[in-house]
């Protein structure tokens, strides 16, 4: 609690709020300037680092994150890292999901799924089902 | 604790669940955050898609994203920052008292959010016009590669709902501007503009990410 003590309205200077406006103006154009520049995967590494820059600055002076009280600093944290995790464990998931299984493509046998999961005694049932099945498509590779 | 003094005038605007104006303020900028959390994680699903397809289909966003404009991008990223500048110092007016400052400072916002649709607007139709459009109404031939139509669902999406976003900030700060100029806020109750100013600064942070994911692509 001790940033807690803050006055009633904290009233920043104006050349603040310019400054930061001008930063991020700044760096617009500064992100607008590197991306006619080839520099394979690093374009979108500065593009987001950039981006983050301009977000902090925001949260930080525009959104006051700075001067109040830390708890709402938390919540905004907290978010962004509810965020990583639901992006990042995505990403690993769907990038690298190679690694572990080998991935084929093959048409998938209906009949023999059908028959594993099916009682013995409902075969000839499930054959005549069977074919009806394989004339739909199969799913695609993804 | 140190609003003994400020308490001792009326504050009329203090509901009676509340100690005092400080808890009450702190109560609901809780609640703004709060709101702004569910709005991270609400964008953050269409993040998450973009992530996914993008990882997936590098080239095919790259081609795409050549049909986006970087100019009304860029020029829409400045009017989106020049905005929340105007947002802060409306706040900063109300808190030094100069009501017909706020009034000034949040017109000036508005107008500058309108700024912003009308671009968009432009960029919409003009992209309808060809038929880039999302998933199954994608009707363009000029993009080479397969399944172009992912990049433009994502940019409908994502920008789209960014777009809904800004048409909710123009609702709120026109209200905003009506109340004003009726005289409910002071410098020791204006709430609703501080609020407002968070919700549009989030709005702009969001934009901050949306222009290099879309229109700057290396």
């Amino acid at each position: 609690m001790s940033q807690n003590n803050h006055e009633h309205h904290h009233v920043l200077p104006l050349k603040v709020y310019l400054g930061v406006a001008t930063a991020l103006l700044v760096l617009t154009i500064i992100t607008v300037v590197v991306a006619q520049f080839h520099f394979g995967e690093f374009n979108l590494i500065i593009a987001m680092a950039v981006a983050a820059i301009k977000a902090t600055l925001v949260a930080l002076y525009f959104m006051h994150l700075r001067y109040d009280s830390r708890i709402y600093a938390m919540v905004f944290v907290g978010s962004l890292m509810f965020l990583a995790v639901f992006i990042g464990f995505t990403m690993l998931d769907t990038m690298r999901r190679g690694d572990i299984y080998k991935e084929i493509a093959h048409p998938i046998h209906d009949a023999k799924i059908y028959h594993q999961s099916a009682a013995p005694a409902d075969t000839t049932h499930l054959a005549a089902d069977t074919t009806h099945s394989a004339q739909s498509p199969a799913p695609a590779g993804h | 604790m140190s609003s003994s003094t400020e308490h001792a005038e009326h504050t009329s605007h203090v509901a009676h669940h509340f100690v005092d104006a400080e808890q009450q303020k702190d109560s609901a900028k809780l609640g703004t955050w709060l709101f702004l959390l569910t709005e991270v994680l609400l964008f953050g699903g269409l993040f998450c898609f973009y992530s996914i397809y993008r990882s997936w289909n590098p080239e095919i966003f790259h081609s795409a994203h050549q049909f986006l404009d970087v100019k009304l991008g860029a020029t829409n990223t400045v009017v989106l920052i020049v905005s929340s500048l105007t947002m802060a110092l409306a706040i900063r007016s109300m808190q030094l008292n100069m009501k017909k400052q706020t009034i000034l400072f949040l017109i000036a916002t508005f107008l500058l959010a309108s700024t912003f649709m009308v671009i968009k607007y432009f960029e919409y139709t003009h992209k309808i016009h060809l038929g880039q459009l999302p998933g199954k109404w994608y009707t363009f031939t000029g993009v080479e590669g397969s399944n172009p139509h992912i990049f433009f669902s994502a940019y409908f999406l994502m920008t789209g709902l960014h777009g809904i976003h800004v048409l909710g900030g123009m609702g709120l700060i026109l209200w905003l501007i009506i109340k004003t100029s009726k005289n409910r806020f002071s410098p020791s109750y204006y709430t609703p503009i501080e609020m407002t100013g968070l919700y549009w600064h989030l709005v702009d942070l969001i934009w901050i990410f949306l222009f290099p994911l879309f229109y700057l692509i290396g």
